[in-house]
């Protein structure tokens, strides 16, 4: 595979802050990596950097096989940006806009032409286009920001937290076309605090947190790290969860909730061996559920939580 | 990419013009502001006579000062005009559109051109409108239509000048407020030249800065064109003059744009 990405030893502070602590990346063509962290992480200022917005202060990184810093204009003419703020011109209309990056990208007024109807049309875009975009909605304005960084056909996307703000259906909306562009063989390069929508859509993911790439990963390696499942068990009253606590050794028994917690690692035959040993002792159960790790357990384990932090740097 | 500067910039110039027309507030406030000035003057200033009879020549006055003072007038018209330029290049450079356009293989000077070339052209058509209102109120220039030509060609390049200046102007602070206020300076010179009375009628100190500040010669070569008055040097600085304002603006205005989103 080729790479569309390689990152190594990115470095960029602001003044005494530093943002990016020497990040390596590296994203094969047609994939989708996702850039997770918490706010402040570092995330947005990768993107800038990778999307020529801002220089690095040291380190290489290659977009498309050029080098942001030495070939900025080859960077730019291979990539699209979808930034965390809205880049639609608000006294143009949703059409009008799109001309506007059809022209920019150079396009012959017929080529031109057939893309923004091709866009208006894929997009849904008909019923507004022809009103001015400060009127639009959230999702509405973000769709027409996406349309807009495709006029160009980019082979790169990078789509900074695409979805914050928005409703869970245009969020879907905006998963559905991300989904499309890599069936198309497009690289998405995308940050989100989502766990959710990197699990979702992402073949890698890279968890970031002050400045630095913490892991990185498949979702399922990612997954993998934690100590794994549990089998939860819930009873009627505290008598029937302590003699449980004591039939199931390792298990824990959370008495205020009066359920008891047992390690898994998802398989049936797990389960069966914990309803056979509450049968054998004549345990009454009333609900069982199984739990499987998600990213948000890797994520806090992996960038701690606020007041931690906090306390680290005092 | 240099070769899309002037297909880039007549994009950005029709991105700038559609503004215009959906937001017309500012085109108002550069057309509306002279016309007005020039309406003070005439009628406050010079149909009461006190002005006119100042320029020592009682028997001209009123009439005469008409034909004096529009030259002063189209010169705020332009300096005025600088403001409502910084406003706009300012609100604009706030727009994530922006920074959109930095990460596209565009022309990078064409967003700073649609400002220039876009205001320069409303400011054309407010000198137009104010012409107008001034023959109106009994302005009588004698210009044979070379001489006017000559005058449309000064015009625009005084206000090329004074355009990107206010661009650099616009993107120099943080905030819109204060990109708004940085141009007043500008249009307080027409009244410290020659525009309103003879610098020689000024006390020794202001005289000298009336003298060869720019304004002056900007304005005394739209008189020797439109009125055949005595020209001097005024010619030759005032070229002089709009090369080293445009340049500056030009290259501040570059470099200001060059320095990125971070530094917002």
């Amino acid at each position: 595979m080729t790479a569309a990405l390689e990152v190594s030893g990115l470095r960029k502070s602001f003044g005494s802050t530093i943002a990016l602590d020497g990040i390596d990346l590296r994203v094969e063509a047609g994939t989708v990596f996702a850039l997770l962290g918490p706010n402040g992480a570092g995330k947005t200022t990768t993107v800038h950097v990778l999307s020529t917005l801002i220089e690095p202060d040291a380190g290489e990184a290659r977009v498309a096989g050029h080098d942001v810093a030495r070939e900025p204009d080859a960077v730019r003419a291979a990539i699209g940006v979808t930034g965390q703020f809205s880049a639609v011109d608000g006294l143009l209309t949703g059409e009008e806009n799109l001309r506007l990056m059809a022209d920019l990208c150079h396009l012959s007024r017929d080529e031109g032409h057939r893309r923004v109807a091709e866009l208006v049309e894929r997009f849904d875009l008909s019923e507004q286009a022809r009103t001015p975009a400060v009127t639009y909605s959230g999702g509405m304005r973000r769709r027409v920001d996406l349309a807009m960084t495709l006029v160009g056909d980019p082979r790169i996307i990078f789509l900074d937290e695409p979805t914050t703000g928005l409703d869970p259906r245009s969020r879907r909306e905006v998963w559905r076309i991300v989904q499309e562009l890599v069936d198309g063989g497009t690289t998405i390069f995308l940050t989100t605090h989502y766990l959710e929508e990197a699990d979702r859509l992402a073949d890698r993911v890279a968890v970031m947190d002050r400045g630095r790439v913490v892991v990185e990963g498949t979702p399922d390696e990612l997954k993998r790290r934690m100590p794994g499942g549990s089998i939860r068990v819930g009873f009627a009253d505290v008598l029937a969860l302590d003699a449980a606590a004591a039939a199931l050794p390792g298990s824990v028994a959370d008495e205020a909730a009066l359920i008891l917690q047992i390690p898994s690692d998802g398989q049936a035959a797990s389960l069966r061996g914990v309803l056979d040993g509450l049968h054998a002792q004549s345990i009454d159960a009333e609900r069982v559920s199984v739990h499987e790790p998600d990213l948000d357990e890797v994520f806090l384990a992996l960038t701690g939580d606020v007041e931690e932090r906090e306390g680290a740097v005092r | 990419m240099s070769a899309y500067v002037i297909h880039d910039s007549a994009t950005m110039l029709r991105r700038n013009f559609r503004h215009m027309v959906r937001y017309p507030s500012v085109s108002l406030l550069v057309i509306g502001i002279p016309v007005i000035l020039l309406l003070l003057f005439v009628f406050v200033f010079v149909f009461g006579g006190t002005l006119g009879d100042g320029l020592g020549n009682a028997a001209l006055g009123r009439d005469a000062y008409v034909d004096y003072v529009t030259p002063a007038i189209v010169l705020i018209a332009i300096a005025g005009a600088a403001q409502g330029t910084a406003i706009s290049a300012a609100m604009d450079m706030h727009e994530g559109i922006i920074a959109r356009f930095r990460t596209m293989g565009i022309a990078r000077v064409s967003v700073l051109m649609g400002h220039v070339l876009g205001s320069t052209l409303q400011t054309m058509a407010g000198l137009v409108v104010v012409f107008g209102v001034a023959v109106l109120v009994g302005f009588r220039p004698h210009a044979s239509v070379v001489e006017w030509m000559a005058t449309g060609g000064l015009l625009l390049m005084i206000t090329l000048a004074i355009t990107w200046l206010s661009v650099a102007l616009g993107l120099a602070p943080k905030s819109v407020e204060a990109a708004s206020n940085l141009p007043m300076p500008l249009i307080l010179l027409p009244f410290l030249s020659s525009g309103f009375v003879p610098v020689e009628s000024m006390p020794a100190g202001l005289r000298w800065f009336a003298e060869w500040q720019p304004f002056t010669p900007f304005i005394e070569t739209l008189r020797w064109l439109l009125m055949g008055a005595a020209i001097g040097r005024s010619a030759v600085l005032s070229v002089v003059w709009c090369v080293a304002i445009g340049l500056v603006g030009y290259l501040w205005a570059k470099k200001l744009y060059e320095r990125g989103p971070a530094a917002r």
